[in-house]
């Protein structure tokens, strides 16, 4: 006859262990809160494929996409690709600006791609990866969407698609400048 | 004389060159915060240890930090900014985490005072059941053929 309090105490001490097991099952590994929300965008100062600078600091006042990408991101990046064209197009003229960082990449394929998709909206390589890691990227394509004040407000991870960036762009353009 | 002078100057511009081109960074001190940070890109591998292009950026970076005369607790506060505690490999001993550290040492103490009040049980068991009681008969039965048997 075991004791009463050894009959309790294998469920007692079961339970929380499988507690804690099932929060961790359910929460999603690949899914990291980024610090960076609501904190101030770290600036950078890049040179486009097209040989033209392209800095964080003028851009100042607007509405930046900030999408990182790799030419040999595949399906997610090409996946995207048409929705930030589309995205570009659609909201250049409210205020916003998308820009595209290549990273882990080399130049030739990745203008290759730029060429595929006719992306009209700058673009430059991170050679060194300076900017990726300044933003906490950890895989490709992640996009920050950094407010008119230069707050990084949204972080969305894998593909973009027309609807969750016209959702966020429309939350953004509606605060007050 | 203006000979030697020469060479003095020569050999002081060429070690100035040397420590220009070379920032003094220690690469034990570079490998020992990448060992504590997690590769972005790999399954349970320090920046240290991955040989992916990710990681290789991140030791330079770590390198470039360090050189412009940042601290190692500075480098890796710098990744824990950008990154969050998940970057780290080991997580900090506060907060939920510290479930992580406790929660081991916990099991292994409730593990062995289960071992010793088990233990305990068991030795005491045969005291408390007394032995049954054999029939004399069947006894001398026994004996008498374990007996008979070795005969044979």
């Amino acid at each position: 006859m075991r004791p009463r309090w050894l009959r309790w105490a294998i469920p007692a001490a079961v339970l929380p262990v499988l507690a804690l097991l099932a929060y961790g099952f359910w929460t999603n590994p690949r899914e990291i809160p980024s610090p960076l929300l609501g904190r101030a965008a770290t600036p950078f100062a890049l040179t486009t494929f097209d040989k033209a600078p392209l800095a964080l600091e003028d851009l100042r006042g607007k509405i930046v996409v900030l999408n990182f990408w790799a030419s040999w991101c595949i399906p997610a990046c090409y996946d995207e690709a048409p929705a930030l064209e589309r995205t570009w197009l659609a909201y250049k003229d409210k205020g916003v600006m998308v820009v595209g960082v290549n990273v882990q990449d080399t130049e030739e394929p990745a203008k290759k791609f730029l060429a595929r998709f006719g992306h009209s909206f700058p673009n430059a390589p991170d050679p060194k990866g300076h900017v990726a890691v300044d933003y906490g990227v950890y895989g490709v394509p992640e996009t920050f969407f950094i407010d008119r004040r230069g707050r990084v407000r949204f972080k969305h991870v894998g593909a973009l698609t027309d609807e969750a960036a016209r959702q966020r762009l429309d939350s953004l353009l509606e605060e007050p400048s | 004389m203006i000979r030697r002078l020469l060479l003095v100057l020569a050999v002081s511009t060429a070690l100035s060159g040397i420590a220009g081109a070379a920032p003094p960074v220690d690469e034990r001190v570079v490998h020992e915060v990448a060992a504590q940070l997690r590769c972005v890109v790999c399954q349970n591998l320090s920046v240290a240890d991955s040989p992916s292009e990710t990681a290789n950026q991140m030791r330079q970076i770590i390198r470039e930090r360090l050189a412009a005369g940042e601290s190692p607790e500075q480098v890796r506060e710098y990744f824990v900014q950008k990154y969050g505690q998940w970057i780290l490999l080991s997580p900090p001993k506060a907060g939920f985490n510290l479930l992580v550290w406790v929660v081991p040492f916990v099991g292994l103490g409730a593990g062995l005072v289960l071992v010793a009040v088990v233990l305990r049980r068991w030795s005491r068991r045969p005291a408390a059941v007394p032995p049954t009681p054999v029939d004399p008969a069947m006894r001398d039965r026994i004996r008498r053929e374990m007996s008979g048997g070795r005969r044979s």
